[in-house]
């Protein structure tokens, strides 16, 4: 009876039937702790670019204090919805968004503010290709539009040890005061370097990663390309006109 | 030489389990746990599972997660499977077994998301390719298939553990000497003594060197001698 194709088929189906049931149930009753972790982790990187995230640290509470987003188009337009939705700066998928056309993309930003509740710094996602995979993080720029406040980056696939060390506190403090525009305040962005030890004084360029030359020229071409995009929402801010506000 | 071993066990257990009440842990049970941690140990004498062992020993926290979602997937499958062996049609048993093992990955994966984040990140895809880990399919295969439920998890968890430690050692040197820290807590550094990051522990061919050691080291102790 084991055998015949009938019990086989009848066999096969059960078992389909409950497996993915039982999938379909853990799917569902774990989304939304998934949804809150994921939430969490971006927030993490977001804050992370101007300040060190301890592990005790109430993520949500400082990110909802100091933190004010909004989305912007290429055009440095304030942009709140889409095709009559709503859109939200955390949760626009810039991994998504780069798959566009630059000018078609959406761009969030995300202002720090102080105790105060002024602008600190800007903080802006940046996304690039590495040397396996995309790399991507956030950079904090000034109200200058010019000086860098900081950085975090993440990655897919670089090799460990070598260009994953672009996620390493270490080396994004290399860009913490450098300048991505010249003196006539051309875009010029930012040159990594081959190899380490350079110590470039230059506020153009930092110390590249030795053995991962492909994925620090990936990062360089990320930083320009981004902050190009931002481009004319910073014009548009020197100009006086308030995006923030509603 | 596994597959030998194995048609043995297979014999002794037939022969052992007409017995009428056998002890929870009786010296044939104990050595179900104990024979696959040394002398059929399925990364080093079976050479199973090395794809993985390469992969996600960089650092012993992620591994250690990857250890226990291996155990957790292979005694749930062991014990899955023995219990619907006599139900399972032998012309579709591979399968079977493979979409339990797939069911059991995907939940662990989504509980990984759910709750490890950051090291659901880091071990990424190669949760998803423990399904395609061969110790458990082989565990599946060669031993649930013909026993008993309890004997059947207590293989899985014997073999669950002969690969965690393996890959738990692997980490260690390569986290000690790759990064110079063990669960992320930097030894040389706290000890001060100088220490440059040997970047090929950090790379796989890292990992087959210190498995190659340990199956050196193993096979001279226990004086086993592959035949042809």
């Amino acid at each position: 009876m084991q055998q015949s194709n009938i019990y086989i088929i009848v066999f096969s189906a059960v078992l389909t039937v409950v497996l993915g049931g039982l999938l379909a149930l853990a799917a569902v009753g774990l989304k939304p702790e998934q949804k809150k972790q994921e939430d969490l982790f971006k927030r993490k990187s977001i804050l992370g670019a101007v300040m060190e995230i301890g592990p005790e640290d109430d993520v949500l509470k400082i990110y909802e204090k100091e933190i004010q987003s909004y989305v912007v188009d290429a055009e440095g337009k304030r942009v709140d919805e889409v095709n009559g939705e709503k859109v939200e700066a955390e949760n626009i998928e810039v991994g998504k968004e780069f798959k566009k056309a630059p000018e078609d993309r959406l761009y969030p930003v995300f202002e720090k503010l102080n105790e105060s509740g002024n602008i600190q710094c800007y903080i802006l996602p940046v996304y690039g290709n590495g040397l396996w995979d995309k790399i991507y993080g956030y950079m904090a720029v000034e109200q200058d539009g010019n000086t860098l406040a900081g950085a975090v980056f993440d990655h897919i696939s670089e090799t460990p040890g070598l260009g994953a060390r672009i996620t390493e506190k270490e080396f994004q403090k290399r860009l913490v005061g450098k300048k991505i525009k010249d003196e006539n305040g051309k875009l010029v962005g930012i040159t990594v370097l081959k190899g380490e030890g350079n110590n470039p004084t230059d506020p153009h360029k930092i110390d590249g990663l030795s053995g991962a030359t492909i994925t620090s020229k990936g990062v360089q071409k990320m930083i320009y390309n981004y902050m190009d995009h931002y481009l004319p929402f910073f014009e548009k801010k020197a100009s006086g006109s308030n995006i923030s506000m509603n | 030489m596994s597959t030998e071993t194995l048609e043995q066990d297979q014999i002794q257990e037939q022969a052992v389990v007409k017995a009428p009440s056998e002890a929870l842990l009786s010296k044939r049970r104990k050595k179900l746990m104990s024979d696959p941690l040394d002398e059929d140990n399925p990364i080093t004498v079976q050479v199973l599972g090395i794809c993985s062992a390469l992969a996600v020993t960089t650092q012993m926290k992620p591994t250690l997660v990857m250890a226990i979602a291996v155990i957790a997937v292979i005694v749930f499958s062991n014990l899955i499977i023995s219990l619907l062996r006599n139900l399972i049609p032998n012309r579709v048993r591979i399968i079977v077994q493979l979409s339990v093992i797939a069911s059991l990955v995907v939940l662990v994966d989504q509980v990984l998301k759910a709750y490890f984040f950051d090291i659901s990140k880091i071990l990424s895809v190669f949760v998803g390719l423990i399904i395609t880990n061969c110790i458990v399919m082989g565990r599946l295969e060669a031993f649930a298939m013909g026993n008993k439920p309890y004997d059947s998890l207590l293989d899985g968890l014997g073999s669950g553990l002969g690969y965690a430690w393996i890959i738990l050692a692997v980490a260690f040197f390569r986290e000690l000497l790759g990064s110079g820290s063990v669960f992320g807590f930097k030894v040389f550094e706290v000890a001060g003594i100088p220490y440059a990051n040997n970047g090929l522990m950090v790379n796989s061919i890292g990992a087959f060197l210190i498995i190659g050691i340990i199956i050196w080291v193993q096979r001279a102790r226990n004086g086993y001698v592959e035949h042809n």
